[in-house]
């Protein structure tokens, strides 16, 4: 367990070190996802290294999300008094993301693979 | 100081709520009765209930949330095991985020603003999509509200993992890389925590879309407000 806390936060303190000396926009905690997985690409990091705390902590990925929500508590009065365009701008977009993206994704993919036909054709 | 104050008895209670909502799921199989939605929804009106205000329970709650750093960088592991198959597919996978992240925007915005609603409420929705880290800066850079973000960003991972499935099958999006991409697009790491319960390969493809989401977000967004005549 002291590996896997070792390995998982070496990589979220990486990304803090890559914000902090080029200060982008982005999280570090995005920055040492990619920063992990790549290093599991290149065998610097073994999967069994760090496979029993991310499974650990994906698992119960949605209770860290709980605090954040109760933070719902400081807006109810602005929340209140915009409900219907917060609710429904959230309601439709959220439909649109899910449609969109999977339309294109299939779409793009049916296409590169039948231009790839094609080409064996020829 | 009251004792419904204290951190650990916060923190003990937060455990045991989630807990009895992860119960009552399981016995009644509602997918509505989440158990992050049903565990924010009790534990604000006890705090309601006996006058705590927010900040005394960030107090216990913050180590909880600490948690959500380490958890992102986690799901570098179901990246690193489906990289061959995002390697095959690299064109449709891009392509698809930038049409969902533009999509989200833009139509948040739009349908909001048709809603009603003011500029800083406006400008704290568009990252509604992405989770909370990137769309609490990006509110904040932008002049939103962040707590209004975090707040919509979290309601709208649940909405998202609760009926993202659903409307899936209402717009015939069926391949599993699609459903997961779109999963980890439109509810970020809420929405991957439902497409992990689905399989690792939804859950990998979900922490790919939120990834990807993530970053076009962070970089599109102060274009895309000032495009649709917000200025910044």
């Amino acid at each position: 367990m002291i590996l896997q806390c070792a390995v998982l936060f070496s990589f979220l303190a990486l990304g803090e070190l890559v914000v902090w000396f080029t200060g982008i926009p982005i999280p570090s905690s995005i920055i040492g996802m990619l920063l992990l997985t790549a290093a599991l690409k290149m065998k610097i990091v073994r999967v069994f290294w760090v496979d029993k705390v991310a499974d650990f902590l994906l698992k119960n990925l949605g209770f860290f999300f709980v605090p954040a929500g109760v933070g719902l508590m400081n807006c109810l009065g602005l929340l209140s008094d915009q409900w219907l365009p917060i609710v429904g701008s959230c309601v439709i977009s959220t439909f649109l993301v899910i449609a969109v993206t999977g339309w294109v994704h299939q779409y793009v993919r049916r296409a590169a693979s039948s231009r790839r036909h094609e080409l064996y054709r020829e | 100081m009251n004792f419904i104050e204290n951190k650990f008895f916060l923190i003990a209670l937060t455990f045991v709520v989630y807990l009895a909502s992860q119960l009552l799921q399981k016995r009644t199989g509602i997918s509505f009765l989440n158990p992050i939605l049903l565990t924010i929804i009790v534990l604000i009106c006890i705090l309601l209930g006996f006058g705590v205000d927010y900040e005394s329970y960030a107090d216990g709650g913050q180590y909880i949330e600490f948690w959500l750093k380490p958890a992102v960088v986690a799901l570098g592991v179901p990246l690193y095991r489906q990289l061959e198959s995002i390697r095959k597919q690299l064109l449709p996978i891009l392509a698809a985020e930038l049409a969902g992240c533009v999509i989200g925007t833009v139509s948040v915005v739009v349908v909001a603003k048709l809603l009603g609603a003011t500029p800083d409420v406006v400008i704290s929705l568009a990252p509604k999509s992405v989770t909370t880290p990137i769309a609490m800066e990006i509110a904040s850079t932008l002049g939103g509200i962040p707590a209004l973000t975090a707040a919509v960003v979290v309601c709208t991972g649940i909405f998202g993992g609760i009926a993202g499935f659903k409307m899936m099958k209402l717009s015939h999006v069926k391949s599993p890389i699609a459903q997961g991409l779109s999963m980890g697009t439109a509810a970020h790491a809420v929405g991957t925590s439902v497409a992990m319960e689905n399989g690792y390969r939804y859950g990998a493809f979900s922490s790919l879309g939120l990834t990807l989401n993530g970053l076009f977000t962070a970089l599109l967004t102060p274009f895309i407000l000032s495009a649709l005549g917000y200025t910044l």
